[in-house]
């Protein structure tokens, strides 16, 4: 591990109109020489036009063991949703 | 806590003495929760629980399959200089570069499991890890070469479109991708053959022999047969593996069969469609020679592990160049912020 450069996430937009998404990672020593990897590797058939490069140490995830405590609660907002609400067909929609 | 965890041993368990808060582990519901997500063909990721002993499996399926990539790219990489026209070249330029970025998909992949890339290649330079016993045959003129694209990515296609459903997200994610360019490698092989098929006596014979040499070893690749597969009911289980050697091995040899009869090769006598079940016979393989490979018998096994090694010493400088050029940076930076 001591030799081994930092880790950096890779995330590419496609085309434009759409966001960047993640797609893998490259070992690179620093977040420059990252995004020249990641141009080599993630992106030899056209596969985008912008890229971004993180630092994956840098990333703070959520722990799938919490998943419930964090996302639970929405679940018994539906009141949150359009489908909770009756409106006579008559009136129409927006 | 990272998204790719790599951190060691010891900085786990300084924070773990620091007190991470985790709600109380109950292994047995976890271990069950895992399967029942596995069952209900949904994707395990990365920071999920995930037993210790599929953890183990995936690190080693996907190092082997990364490291198979890797040194892939040596039996077709000595062709590169000597490739009949520049078209065939630069194909076989990208696709050897292809095989690298495969390589590192599959290492970026293998890494989500805690498993360093460094360690991973320590190992394969150590002997300790396998790769694809193909690899160690030697690639005598260029239509081995051609012949590899047809029969080896093929095999490899045929393997890997089911690990495009594998529960392991990552590893799932990386074969999507790998699939894609695979089908590139498998087609120009075959346009190459099939050129070479137009041509003179003796380009025809080169074609029949690489077949004749190829063909064996490549329905190989698939592993021992399902009498004999020491991993596989537990993979299937836990839907890293979904269908078994022997069924993707005959996937294969149906499919390849009829392309032999279109390019114009003989196939081997003891292979007949079967009227009955519609699938063609092939007989036994040769699996004492199988074993002798894997454990290093090839020819060219020890020439592969010895052209990693120079490959990783040969690039030391240029790592260490590129270090000492980032830091040069680094100091640039903060001395032109104060």
């Amino acid at each position: 591990m001591a030799d081994d450069w930092d880790l950096y996430e890779v995330f590419i937009r496609s085309k434009r109109g759409s966001s960047h998404k993640h797609v893998g990672s490259v070992h690179a020593v620093d977040s420059r020489l990252a995004l020249e990897s990641a141009r080599d590797l993630y992106t030899r058939r056209s596969e985008g036009e912008s890229l971004w490069v993180v630092a994956a140490k840098d990333i703070l995830a959520s722990d799938p063991l919490e998943g419930d405590a964090l996302f639970g609660p929405a679940a018994d907002k539906i009141y949150r949703h359009p489908t909770f609400y009756e409106i006579p067909d008559e009136v129409g929609k927006m | 806590m990272y998204t790719t965890d790599l951190r060691t041993a010891e900085e786990k368990a300084e924070e773990a003495r620091k007190g991470v808060p985790r709600s109380a582990l109950d292994t047995d519901a976890l271990e069950a929760e895992f399967q029942a997500r596995i069952d209900a063909d949904a994707y395990i990721e990365p920071k999920d629980y995930m037993p210790d002993g599929y953890r183990k499996t995936l690190v080693r399926q996907m190092s082997q399959h990364a490291h198979s990539e890797i040194v892939g790219m040596l039996p077709e990489g000595c062709w590169v200089g000597r490739a009949p026209t520049l078209k065939r070249k630069m194909i076989l330029i990208a696709k050897v570069q292809d095989e690298a970025g495969h390589g590192l998909y599959l290492y970026s992949a293998a890494e989500t499991l805690g498993t360093s890339r460094e360690e991973l290649v320590r190992q394969l330079l150590a002997g300790e890890a396998k790769y694809s016993t193909i690899f160690n045959y030697p690639t005598t003129n260029w239509s081995d070469v051609c012949t590899i694209g047809w029969l080896v990515d093929g095999a490899a296609i045929t393997n890997q479109i089911p690990l495009c459903r594998c529960s392991y997200g990552p590893y799932a994610r990386a074969m999507v991708k790998v699939c894609k360019e695979e089908s590139f490698h498998q087609r120009q092989g075959y346009e190459a053959l099939l050129q070479m098929m137009k041509g003179t006596e003796a380009q025809k014979r080169m074609v029949q022999d690489s077949f004749d040499r190829w063909f064996w070893p490549s329905l190989m690749m698939f592993g021992p047969p399902d009498s004999n597969s020491a991993h596989s009911s537990q993979n299937m289980k836990w839907k890293i593996k979904r269908f078994s050697n022997d069924e993707l091995r005959q996937r294969f040899v149906d499919a390849t069969i009829p392309q032999a009869e279109f390019l114009g090769v003989k196939v081997p006598d003891v292979i007949v469609k079967n009227a009955e079940t519609d699938h063609y016979d092939f007989g036994e393989l040769d699996w004492d020679e199988f074993m002798a490979v894997v454990k290093g018998g090839g020819i060219c096994a020890s020439n592969r592990i010895d052209a990693r090694k120079k490959a990783l010493e040969d690039g030391t400088w240029v790592r260490d160049a590129a270090s000492a050029y980032a830091e040069k940076q680094q100091v640039a930076t903060v001395a032109a912020a104060e």
